[in-house]
């Protein structure tokens, strides 16, 4: 069912932990659903220069949680954003169809991180 | 790369003497049942010598044995052609939240065609309360519905109790006993219900084939029309070889069963037993007593089913969940949702289902390899704290 590339991520995922003063975090997902991902990045000049990440769910959730945080760390926070849930996919040579959502929930954990940290920079500006 | 196979709820592999049986059905004797000449004759003798056999091991009449293409056909029968047999009496059926979606299809279906069903809730072990089933039963309810073995929990129904309640009600009361036959007793003399479900590759015989008995007197409508065979009940060439195969396999596991019952709660037991001692947080989904002895449904906490199926089936151990993510639709065990078990740990669900020829080296194999497996997807999730 799943590819060479999505197995290899799922023995041996990268960046799997937390990151305690991250400057952005990503939830996504919930127990009832099956999924949960939590994403981390840490930005410099406008650069992801670290990502991690902890998720509960399949196979591919887990290959698609690790393949984010290798395809973000170094981009800029608007190429970062580019990424979508095909980007993650085609980075994984395919997902089974049914398996889809699990990239979705990829993208958009790293979107909501990028959107905290984002909202978080404002805050500090209006100080 | 050794294997270990302990999915046998899902299907179990052919007994070496079932294939035996079968092989002279599928060369020489090739005959149709319903021919008059020399081959279809010898057709309907092993045809009907099944049938026998069948009949004499439940305890009914070899009338009383209606062959079909599997446990979903006997089931969507049962259901869909006592609805529609007996709607001039009532419009009305009842069946509990844990059935087999063979059931449970079947049910919807017929409800989008103007019949009403209630749907029995079960308690946290997954036990259907028999008071329930007196309240639901009304004046217009033709059928009553309830599955005596679950497949993915194990858990045993107290079928004498529920079926004397719909008799003293006037109403049929049909089983689906697919996961029972082989683990519990069969004995139709002595339990009173009016249709009961079997399949044959739950019970090491072969894929495409199984049975409904169907008491005397009960009103059935057919789903299948052409000729009439099984007594004009189910028209289709009979599938002689797999029924061969049917009938001795229904015949091997009712010989073993008390062997196999020792030696599949040894197992499970053994597994539990060693599990506990050295992973934290195992859950055992269902009642540890009234259960089939073969099933085994656990579920780590803070770890989601799939993944710990990948990593089984990575060295060689395959087993089932009842996990979303494993489900073609992405929802969860609706067994689970139903015995109230929290979605997370509902997510985390596996199924060990032991069998014949799994052995205690099989077992401490698995049981030894699932403590790191564990360990390592609790290390990425999000949901769980280590303690101390």
């Amino acid at each position: 069912m799943y590819s060479a590339k999505v197995m290899e991520h799922f023995q041996n995922p990268r960046n799997v932990g937390e990151i305690e003063d991250a400057d952005g975090v990503g939830e996504i997902g919930n127990p009832v659903c099956g999924d949960i991902m939590k994403l981390y990045i840490k930005v410099k000049d406008n650069r992801i220069i670290d990502a991690k990440f902890k998720t509960f769910g399949c196979g591919a959730a887990i290959a698609t949680s690790s393949m984010v945080t290798e395809l973000v760390k170094g981009k800029t926070l608007e190429e970062a954003e580019k990424i979508s849930r095909n980007t993650v996919a085609e980075a994984l040579d395919g997902l089974p169809p049914i398996k889809m959502h699990c990239s979705n929930l990829a993208a958009d954990a790293l979107h909501k991180a990028i959107e905290y940290y984002r909202s978080r920079g404002k805050t500090k500006d209006q100080k | 790369m050794k294997k270990i196979y302990l999915d046998h709820n899902a299907t179990t592999p052919l007994h070496p003497e079932v294939l035996e049986a079968m092989l002279p059905y599928f060369k020489e004797k090739f005959g149709n049942a319903s021919s008059i000449h020399g081959f279809g004759r010898e057709a309907k003798v092993a045809l009907e010598d099944a049938r026998e056999k069948v009949a004499e091991i439940i305890g009914v009449s070899s009338s009383e044995i209606f062959f079909t293409s599997g446990g979903t056909e006997a089931d969507n029968l049962a259901v869909k052609g006592t609805a529609f047999a007996n709607r001039k009496k009532g419009k009305h059926i009842v069946t509990s939240k844990i059935e087999h979606h063979a059931i449970l299809e079947s049910c919807k279906f017929l409800e989008k065609e103007g019949f009403e069903v209630t749907y029995l809730p079960v308690d946290s072990q997954g036990l259907v309360d028999p008071e329930d089933l007196r309240k639901a039963i009304r004046d217009d309810t033709t059928l009553v519905t309830i599955m005596y073995a679950n497949n993915e929990v194990g858990i045993i129904q107290p079928i004498e109790q529920l079926c004397k309640i719909a008799k003293e009600k006037g109403v049929y009361f049909h089983t689906d006993a697919v996961q029972a036959v082989g683990k519990a007793p069969i004995e139709l003399k002595k339990l009173n219900v009016d249709m009961l479900s079997m399949s044959g590759h739950k019970i090491y015989g072969p894929k495409g084939v199984g049975a409904l008995f169907i008491r005397k007197g009960v009103r059935i409508t057919p789903l299948s029309h052409g000729g009439h065979h099984e007594r004009s009940r189910r028209a289709g060439t009979e599938n002689v070889a797999g029924i061969v195969g049917f009938a001795k396999a229904l015949g091997l596991v009712d010989k073993e069963r008390e062997d196999q019952n020792k030696h599949l709660k040894n197992l499970t037991q053994a597994f539990y037993k060693k599990l506990v001692e050295s992973i934290p947080d195992v859950i055992l989904n269902g009642d540890l007593n009234r259960r089939i002895l073969n099933t085994l449904n656990l579920s780590f906490k803070g770890v989601e089913g799939e993944s710990v199926i990948l990593s089984l089936d990575m060295k060689g151990v395959e087993v089932a969940s009842g996990s979303a993510c494993t489900s073609r639709t992405l929802e969860p065990s609706h067994v689970l949702s139903a015995m109230g078990v929290d979605p997370a740990i509902a997510q985390g669900a596996i199924r060990f289902s032991f069998g014949r020829d799994n052995t205690m080296e099989d077992m401490e194999y698995v049981a030894n390899l699932l403590p790191e497996i564990v360990s390592r997807l609790r290390s990425m999730s999000p949901i769980y704290a280590k303690k101390g």
